[in-house]
């Protein structure tokens, strides 16, 4: 037998495997106030690398907080942040190569601004307009770009999870020393999706790392009514998978592990698991209100766990960053925001044409005669397409 | 008697089911504490505690296939799909399971007691996957019950047919009309018989068909072609499967037109079947092509919602071009 229940001892007697026999250990390298654990091993890392990581952590700050205004003041329909959860997510994407696939969830835009996404793409994305690499077609937030290698968003659940096995066998297959890159919340790890994709990609020794954020909500859901195992991580030997758990608050941790996690899926061409754990500080969506199932302790209590301070006061310590520079690079970052804000809330949305264009390589005979009575239908009462007006 | 919206009507509804079947229980994503994600649930848990109404684990393909476990055993399962565009994980277990149960065993087993509500439909800039009509590939599967009500006091009295049914039902909830649709509905418990369509206006020259959301939207039309002097006859359909023929051809018959109205794209939409079991019934009578309009053949997009929409101005003009023909 080649797999692996020929190590498994023969008994005699009746004899259960405890169900909270699974320990998983828990990587944690930075603590609360900016300084290592004793013993804690350093991922690779310098200033320049740590630069770009804590630019990231600030951009999206700024973004989250500004957005979310944009969208109470109704100038943009909805948005989501990822507040609490930086760590995670730029930590990871820092450990990557950029053509490394990365097929996420919905709130990874860190990772996407990591991987170049400018200021105005956002909001072009935000704003809906004819700019907006998606043509304007999805809700804000799901954004996406065949040059940065980041899919783009796809509002079910866990879709991307078995898509990320084919993504990573597909790598494998061109020869390149690449791996596709999984996001997904611990919620989303109950549909079946996850079962199959983790399954196939061990099966098949996909190069894939599936990333879990497990923040603590999938919407209202704590884990507590989500799952009774010892969280996502402890599921991964049942499939075969290399698994890590990570303090996501932790820059430092998430750094080592996706980096050691790289090197492995690459070196072995299969896929790794890692479990961050972190907390959704902000509501599910701004559509959503946490004060119904959370009280304000439990958020007042993971403030203090800020996974963008505490990478900050490392740096600090470090003699890489100084208050005034962090400072700066905040008032920076608002300006440049608001001003693409601006400009974007003015740019015009995508011409009628795009409605029925990527419905496939080249709209049909049907599709034609359908834009061609839309179109007359629009000309004749142009008052009440206001958005359509003049552009048909 | 009392002004509430649909969600407090559906709310009223689920209670009910909950004070007159001991076997009642109400399961899906959010919809425990938290009363949903529109709130549909709220206080339920509370009232009815947390065997009978809870959170499930974020799995629709499980929720439907532990529905079918629940019905299969004699419990009345009331699931909830949070999102009809989310509704694709639980096919399976609906269109495979559910809808077959009773047929593959020789009427041994049944899941009859089973309701799935979703929340279907655009209008609230919900994109691709917040907005879509998924109800032609239920209605094409033999076995399910398909219901979209258009009011609070449609959405009570359906609802509640729909749970006592013996049979599984897929009850498509119109999400645009939750808070917009207010209006009277009696405090007690009343049903609104499947499978039957509703002559909500009677008119001479063209009958205009539709459901759910796009009630309101036909209603406005037929106001619109009053002014020019055409005469509509409005119905809602109610029932998808099985719908009701002789309801809709007797009023062709009278019309001599007909005029179906659907958000879900127009090629396979439950339209099509519509208008090709009327030209079979009244063939001799029709004067004019049956018309559909519908929503356009490409995915529901955000920022062309408007456009895509089949809105009463739309069907203003398919009115007129119908009773010109």
């Amino acid at each position: 037998m080649s797999n692996a229940t020929s190590h498994n001892e023969t008994v005699h007697r009746v004899s259960f495997l405890d169900k909270d026999s699974v320990s998983v250990p828990i990587l944690k390298i930075l603590q609360a106030d900016g300084t290592v654990y004793e013993n804690a091993v350093l991922p690779t890392i310098d200033q320049e690398l740590a630069t770009k990581i804590h630019d990231t952590c600030v951009f999206t700050r700024v973004l989250d907080e500004r957005m979310l205004g944009a969208q109470r003041q109704g100038r943009i329909s909805f948005y989501m942040t990822c507040t609490g959860e930086e760590a995670s997510i730029i930590g990871s994407v820092a450990s990557l190569d950029s053509e490394d696939v990365i097929l996420a969830q919905y709130r990874e835009h860190a990772a996407i601004r990591y991987r170049g996404f400018s200021t105005e793409q956002f909001m072009n994305q935000l704003f809906s307009n004819e700019k907006d690499l998606g043509k304007g077609r999805q809700m804000p937030i799901h954004y996406g770009s065949a040059e940065l290698n980041y899919q783009t968003i796809s509002s079910p659940l866990a879709t991307q999870i078995p898509q990320a096995t084919g993504v990573g066998y597909s790598l494998k297959m061109q020869d390149k020393r690449n791996v596709a890159v999984c996001y997904f919340g611990e919620g989303a790890a109950s549909e079946g999706d996850f079962h199959a994709g983790l399954n196939m990609a061990a099966v098949l020794k996909s190069p894939t790392i599936f990333f879990c954020r497990n923040n603590g909500y999938a919407i209202s859901t704590p884990t507590s009514e989500q799952f009774m195992g010892n969280g996502i991580a402890s599921r991964g030997p049942g499939y075969g998978i290399h698994t890590i758990r990570v303090d996501g608050n932790d820059m430092l941790a998430v750094l080592a592990a996706t980096q050691q996690a790289r090197a492995h899926a690459i070196h072995n061409k299969e896929p790794v698991l890692i479990e961050a754990m972190t907390y959704r500080l902000g509501a599910h969506s701004s559509s959503d209100d946490p004060s119904g199932y959370r009280s304000k302790e439990e958020e007042a209590k993971w403030q203090t766990h800020d996974p963008v301070k505490r990478f900050k006061l490392w740096m600090i310590n470090k003699g890489w960053l100084t208050e005034k520079q962090d400072a700066d690079l905040y008032e920076k970052y608002r300006k440049e925001v608001l001003a693409e804000l601006k400009l974007a809330e003015k740019r015009p949305m995508s011409k009628l044409d795009t409605i029925v264009e990527d419905v496939y390589d080249a709209p049909t005979p049907r599709l034609e005669q359908q834009l061609k009575s839309l179109k007359k239908h629009l000309n004749k009462y142009p008052d009440s397409y206001p958005n359509s007006v003049g552009r048909v | 008697m009392a002004k509430i919206n649909m969600l407090q009507a559906i709310n009223d509804a689920l209670s009910l089911a909950f004070e007159t079947d001991d076997k009642a229980i109400l399961f899906g994503e959010d919809v425990g504490h938290f009363g949903g994600v529109f709130r549909a649930t709220s206080g339920l848990q509370e009232k009815y505690g947390k065997e009978r109404c809870f959170n499930t684990p974020l799995t629709e393909q499980g929720i439907a296939g532990f529905a079918n476990g629940l019905a299969s055993n004699g419990m009345t399962a009331i699931a909830e799909i949070q999102f009809a565009d989310y509704i694709f994980p639980a096919i399976d277990q609906i269109v495979n399971e559910s809808a077959k149960f009773r047929y593959r065993s020789g009427n041994e087993f049944n899941v009859g007691g089973i309701t799935y509500r979703t929340p279907y439909g655009g209008g609230i800039a919900g994109g691709h996957y917040h907005s879509q009509s998924p109800e032609a590939y239920f209605t094409q599967t033999a076995g399910l019950k398909v219901v979209v009500p258009r009011n609070a006091y449609q959405a009570k009295g359906l609802l509640l047919a729909s749970i006592r049914d013996k049979n599984p039902v897929v009850f498509f909830e119109p999400k645009r009309l939750y808070r917009a649709n207010i209006g009277e509905v009696p405090d007690g418990d009343y049903e609104i018989e499947l499978g039957k369509a509703e002559v909500v206006r009677e008119g001479n020259d063209i009958t205009l068909l539709a459901w759910g959301a796009q009630m309101e939207i036909i209603e406005e039309a037929a106001d619109m072609a009053a002014k020019q002097g055409i005469s509509c006859e409005v119905i809602d359909l109610r029932t998808l499967a099985p719908w009701d023929i002789e309801t809709v051809a007797a009023s062709v018959k009278k019309t001599g037109r007909l005029l179906i109205n659907h958000e879900a794209p127009l090629t396979g939409g439950f339209a099509g079947e519509i208008a090709a079991t009327i030209q079979e019934e009244c063939f001799l009578y029709l004067e004019s092509p049956i018309s559909r309009v519908c929503g356009l053949d490409t995915p529901y997009p955000l920022i062309h919602e408007k456009e895509y929409m089949p809105d009463a101005l739309k069907t203003f003009e398919s009115i007129k071009a119908t009773v010109k023909f």
